[in-house]
């Protein structure tokens, strides 16, 4: 391979073949069946808990509808009997007048009560629900939360939720559209059968008309929110991305391809514009050869005196009311599909098992326990038939430190996951302090095994309230000095506010080192009797590292240790050494004796790398494995 | 610990970083009135690019709404001709006088709703094909604008700009100019037609139509801020929940679930709280502006019904009121939206025009040339450079050196000296601020940016993967590059074998939501990425931190084969990645402490011999020893 044969000129006139922004997306169903018995109960035990108020609300709903239907009525009342021409009647106007001032008076009080009540339900309901996802999410497998991207996760509890919420304050105002409806149908009957059937027979017209409409429309609806996001897509990539973008002179190449995603998306949201835009002369239409019906038969009805004038004024109103009930209600297909798809995907996040929960009669781990942690024959895999762990056993005496050291995919994460219980072993125990880990609570474990990431974790908040994750009620001085012990005291003191100086998120504007240190600090705030730690693969500089290092010991004074070690210095310091291989332990002793023994950790260590991590696979002479 | 006395300075590029953040891009809370004003003047003149749509719809709107007052007008007449009223010559005559009323009244519900869908229709085209023009000139603009713009606005109010405050200015045309003609013509023409049928009933039927205006806007603005901080809130809920499913191994390692439970809850009521009130607000606003509106209709049918007893007038003129005002009804209610779509397009305006205005403060110069690399040489001048509001301590001082084709610099430090930011200065991502750097002899703020971002080609630290194959992520510099390039490329970056070891190979996506790569692929992968711009001068920035030692000699290897065209700079915190360079520069506090070769530096016994005691020997002089204690 020489550089001169690849320098043949590219052709870059045409359009760059592999140039792609923003385009790969994950594709989720919008809608679902429009009624799906398990999911509507699903939903409905979340509603049980307000059905009092959504009784109150449908039943403001229905009197709002009837009082809306009773203001022709009246007006009809006032015009045939309070007014006609020759025989007026002021005692019967006044009448009116009261009946109408009682009706809007009811009027007003049921929309009040209606749309707070659903408003306020709706809101509830959803708030619920998300919090039922969140708290189910913190129970479940961490294996389901390895699989699963917490943006997936996050649209989930954020938009699945919210179109819940608009199915349920639409289900409400379903229930008035299809009062309304038949109301207007009942009472035209009844006024006049021939007439209301007459002007009626238009609705169908309606009705068949939407039928055709609804499938079509929905698709360039459906388009036009598609390529939104898309455009939406490209345009967060390019954000987020801009550096590298400039760095590498993309900018005209993504111009154009950003163009076409923002064209394909103006021409679908002119296409659904369209479609939209179309029913209005449809509807009008209609309304008009209503009016036109009634105009025509209506007023020779009234012209032969067969129909009485206000009969044919309430006609003409409640014309004007007509379809509304049939557009919303159509609608309501729609909102209900896409009500089904969400909730199919709520259910499936409150549907997933939890594995690991407090045994019956779990006893809680006391600070007075040895704080030795041992594994007895332990077999454990994420994925059946492929164990990670083989018949492991080992034993970390109290207040001994033991490093853990193997290639990418020998298993030592899953040792260190197993020793907090994030997953249950398939078989042999796991027991820290004596007892073995699924006996004992999963708070109290918590609080007597401290645990520090490889990457460290830290949240949005102040650094004092990370170094106190948790253990809120400790003081200020006591934060202080465990930062002064892991040697974080001086760059904390150094930032704008200090410990009160604002994380941008996950400690954006710290450096590794800086959020390894703050994670040691939060360790030796948590007190645990046992610390389990996964040394920070990623090079550090070195004068950081010299802190890193102090801290540890600090950190380990008197504790427990089980360590997962990247560094020669962590490992030679170390009392015991265990070399893990494809899930089997296969030396363990201290430096001098491993060198002696002339194996694996030998040979690792004669490479003569400052780090065992990212080793390919022909210096370990193991097959490559999944990362635990 | 050896002699040297350094200042364990942890004032690393990150914090500094926060420091320029703390100056933020200003986001105007609400514009002043002048400033509000010249915005929406701005979105006019924007949406009159489309003067054939703008006019299209502006005269739909005039006769949509003029048809339409004309509805109540013919039922009126319908009413009295059916009564007889109006026509003399008997039964048939009145009939004839009724089925001309209806057809008129179809003929004209037809043309309104042709030309209220026409009017809708062109209303929201121009809306979407401004929006279209703003989208492109953002994307544009966010393209071009330098590291130190991007290093002040948050990537997230960023987002906001381009998709929240664009809406609110592109829906301007649609939400707020239509219904100001809209309502316009409804209550200017609807007003002179009641007043002048009947003084009295006119005023009554338009009684309600101030309360409600008034009403409806004062709602939509309260609701419009409560909206603002509702959002805040939700944001904070949501920041909550994304960071507990993130990090929730710290979460599971700290056993504190019902500390996070805690935290959601907090978040959840505030909001919570918020969006009842709002519900409150909006509702208590909706039932009163309902009522005010029947309330007016029981006067008009009350005053209307005795002046109908009194013979003033006849029933369908009382029934033409009365539909007048439930066509009425709608737009005003509907003013208090429109009020708000003003509101919204001047903040939102406002925001984005001033985007939009900002300055490029790295451009070409005016008859800038494109850079010609003939002999390849890179020197810096007694460069320095200071970042935008970090305080005038300088972050890089009298830095010189110079380097040719086939020459590697080596740039060594502690955190926060400096070191990076010389790598940010050769592509332009910042301007020098005293000195110069050019490449034969040019300077390069008078070379053509395209020009020189193609001839040098900067390994980032933290490299951002597109979505996409890695494929095209290799390629991303160079999208036409033939296969075999993109492969050569990843096989000097060490990364062929893994890639084809991959189920789907070279067509595997990564990236934020692709597989997920470690960080030594990530940075591996990256390499592979600037190999393909064939760059004159190759800058490291600390990118090969997570690669191991064994597979970074390899990488070296590989790359020596055409290292000889190039100007090579490696800065490292590891001297096993550039003790092999030509010339090895120590920087601390932005200036060259020493520089030499390897040789040179350790026998000078300063700090570079320090550094190397203490990476390259730690068993001998590492202070401490875990577990030791």
């Amino acid at each position: 391979m020489s550089t001169q044969n690849d320098d043949e000129k590219e052709d870059t006139s045409g359009r760059p073949t592999k140039a792609v922004v923003g385009s790969h997306r994950d594709e989720e169903e919008v809608f679902g069946k429009a009624y799906d018995p398990r999911i509507i109960s699903r939903i409905w035990s979340f509603v049980k808990p307000y059905q009092g108020r959504i009784f109150i609300s449908v039943t403001a709903v229905l009197v709002f509808t009837l009082t809306q239907l009773a203001i022709p009525l009246v007006i009809r009342y006032a015009i045939d009997h309070g007014m006609a021409a020759g025989r007026p009647d002021r005692s019967v106007m006044n009448w009116a007048i009261g009946a109408f001032a009682l009706i809007i008076l009811i009027n007003y009080a049921a929309s009040y009560v209606q749309e707070s009540v659903v408003g306020k339900v709706a809101e509830n309901v959803l708030s619920d629900l998300r919090r039922a996802m969140f708290s189910h999410l913190q129970r479940v497998s961490l294996s389901f939360m390895d699989k699963t991207e917490v943006g997936r996760l996050m649209s989930r509890l954020q938009g699945d939720v919210n179109s819940m919420q608009e199915f349920l304050e639409t289900s409400v105002m379903s229930v008035g559209d299809i009062v309304l409806l038949f109301g207007i149908v009942t009472v035209l009957l009844w006024l006049d059968f021939r007439l209301g059937l007459l002007t009626l027979s238009t609705m169908p017209a309606l009705f068949i008309v939407r039928l055709f409409w609804l499938p079509r429309a929905k698709v360039a609806f459906m388009a036009a929110h598609e390529t939104n996001s898309i455009a939406n897509g490209a345009l967060a990539e390019g954000i987020h991305g801009v550096r590298t973008v400039q760095s590498l002179e993309r900018q005209h190449v993504n111009f154009d391809l950003y163009d076409e995603k923002v064209l394909a998306n103006l021409k679908t949201h002119l296409t659904s514009a369209k479609y939209a835009q179309v029913m209005v002369p449809i509807v009008d239409t209609l309304t008009g050869i209503a009016m036109a019906t009634v105009i025509v038969v209506g007023g020779s009805m009234v012209l032969s005196h067969s129909l009485d004038i206000g009969v044919m004024v309430a006609f003409l109103f409640y014309i004007q009311r007509f379809f509304d009930p049939i557009r919303s209600l159509t609608m309501q297909y729609s909102v209900m599909q896409r009500a089904m798809a969400s909730g199919q995907r709520i259910s499936e996040v409150l549907d997933v098992p939890v594995d690991v929960s407090d045994r019956r009669g779990a006893v809680k781990l006391t600070r007075d326990m040895d704080g030795s942690v041992e594994f007895r024959n332990v077999t454990f895999g994420y994925r059946q038939n492929q164990p990670v762990l083989k018949n492991v056993s080992f034993r970390v005496n109290p207040s001994e430190t033991v490093a853990l050291v193997g290639p990418t995919g020998s298993g030592k994460s899953s040792c260190m996951a197993l020793v907090h219980r994030f997953y249950d072993v398939w078989s042999g125990e796991v027991r820290v302090g004596g007892h073995d880990v699924r006996d004992v609570t999963q708070d109290s474990l918590g609080d007597q095994v401290a645990m520090v990431l490889q990457e460290p974790f830290l949240f949005s908040g102040t650094v004092l309230e990370n170094i106190r994750y948790h253990k809120t009620g400790a003081t200020r001085e006591e934060v202080m000095r465990a930062a002064q012990a892991v040697g974080a005291h001086d760059f904390i003191e150094h930032l704008p506010d200090g410990y009160d100086t604002e994380l941008e998120q996950r400690g954006g504007n710290l450096s590794l080192g800086q959020r390894q240190l703050i994670s040691f600090a939060r360790a030796l705030v948590a007190d645990a009797k046992i610390l389990v730690l996964d040394e920070a693969t990623a090079s550090i500089d070195s004068y950081t590292e010299m802190l890193i290092q102090k801290a540890l010991v600090t950190l380990l004074e008197g504790r427990t240790g089980l360590v997962i070690a990247h560094r020669l210095a962590t490992i030679r310091g170390a009392d015991r050494i265990i070399v893990l291989q494809n899930g089997e332990i296969v030396e363990s002793g201290n430096h001098e004796q491993l060198m002696a023994a002339k194996g694996l950790y030998a040979r690792l260590y004669n490479m003569n790398y400052a780090s065992f991590d990212d080793m390919s696979e022909e210096d370990t002479g193991a097959p490559a494995g999944k990362a635990t | 610990m050896s002699g040297s006395g350094w200042i364990f300075s942890l004032n690393t590029d990150a914090t500094s970083g926060a420091a320029k953040r703390g100056k933020s891009f200003a986001h105007v809370a609400e514009a002043s009135w002048g400033k509000g004003l010249s915005t929406l003047l701005r979105i006019v003149r924007m949406t009159l690019r489309h003067p054939w749509q703008v006019a299209i719809t502006i005269v739909s709107t005039f006769v949509a709404a003029t048809l339409q007052l004309f509805i109540p007008r013919l039922l009126g007449h319908a009413i009295d001709q059916a009564q007889g009223v109006m026509t003399a010559g008997g039964g048939a005559a009145a009939e004839q006088a009724l089925w001309t009323t209806a057809l008129t009244l179809l003929v004209v519900s037809i043309l309104r709703g042709l030309f209220t869908m026409a009017q809708n229709y062109y209303g929201e085209a121009v809306g979407h094909r401004t929006g279209y023009e703003l989208r492109l000139a953002f994307y544009e603009k966010i393209q071009r604008l330098s590291f130190s713009f991007h290093d002040r606005v948050h990537t997230g109010d960023l987002i906001t700009l381009g998709l929240l405050d664009l809406d609110g200015v592109r829906m301007f045309f649609s939400t707020g100019i239509l219904r100001v003609v809209l309502l316009g013509v409804l209550i200017g023409v609807g007003s002179y037609l009641l007043i002048s049928t009947d003084i009295e009933l006119g005023l009554l039927s338009l009684s309600f139509v101030p309360f409600v205006a008034w009403r409806s806007s004062v709602t939509q603005l309260r609701l419009r801020s409560t909206w603002l901080t509702l959002q805040e809130r939700l944001s904070v809920l949501s920041r909550v929940m994304d960071e507990n499913l993130g990090g929730i191994r710290v979460v599971r390692a700290f056993a504190a679930q019902q500390h996070e439970l805690e935290k959601f809850d907090r978040a959840k009521l505030s909001a919570l709280e918020l969006a009842d009130q709002r519900v409150d607000i909006r509702v208590s606003n909706t039932s009163a502006m309902n009522f005010s509106f029947l309330a007016a209709m029981g006067l008009v049918l009350w005053f209307g019904g005795q002046k109908v007893i009194a013979g003033e007038i006849s029933v369908g003129t009382l029934a033409q009121f009365l539909t007048f005002m439930t066509i009425l009804q709608m737009p005003v209610r509907q003013l208090g939206l429109m009020v708000n779509s003003f509101a919204r397009a001047s903040t939102c305006g406002t925001r984005l025009f001033e985007l939009l205005d900002a300055e490029l403060d790295i451009e070409d110069a005016p008859g800038a040339k494109d850079l010609v690399v003939s002999e390849g040489v890179l020197r810096f001048d007694n460069v320095g450079f200071r970042y935008a509001g970090a305080g005038g301590r300088p972050a890089l001082l009298g830095i010189s050196f110079e380097a040719r084709s086939g020459e590697t610099v080596g740039v060594v430090g502690p955190p926060g000296s400096g070191k990076s930011t010389i790598a940010h200065l050769i592509p332009r991502f910042y301007d020098v601020t005293s000195g110069a750097i050019t490449i034969d002899g040019q300077d390069i703020r008078a070379v053509t940016l395209q020009s020189l971002r193609k001839a040098v080609g900067v390994v980032q630290q933290d490299a951002f993967l597109f979505t996409t194959s890695i494929e095209n992520n290799i390629a991303y510099g160079n999208p036409w590059a033939r296969e075999t390039r993109i492969g050569q490329a990843a096989e000097y970056a060490q990364l062929h074998n893994y890639i084809i070891g991959l189920p789907a190979g070279y067509t595997t996506v990564v990236g934020e939501r692709g597989a997920s790569l470690s960080g030594g692929q990530r940075q591996r992968l990256t390499i592979a990425r600037t190999l393909m711009l064939r760059p004159s001068v190759l800058v490291f920035d600390d990118s090969t931190a997570a690669v191991d030692a064994g597979t970074e000699q390899r990488i070296r290897t590989a790359m020596k084969r055409f290292a000889k065209d190039r100007v090579t700079l490696i800065i490292s915190h590891r001297l096993s990645s550039l003790m092999h360079a030509d010339q090895i520069l120590f920087i601390e506090n932005g200036r060259i402490a020493e520089r030499g070769t390897h040789q040179e530096l350790l026998a000078l016994g300063g700090r570079y011999r320090a550094l190397y005691d203490l990476q390259l020997r730690p068993e001998d002089d590492l202070p401490v020893a875990v577990g030791a204690a």
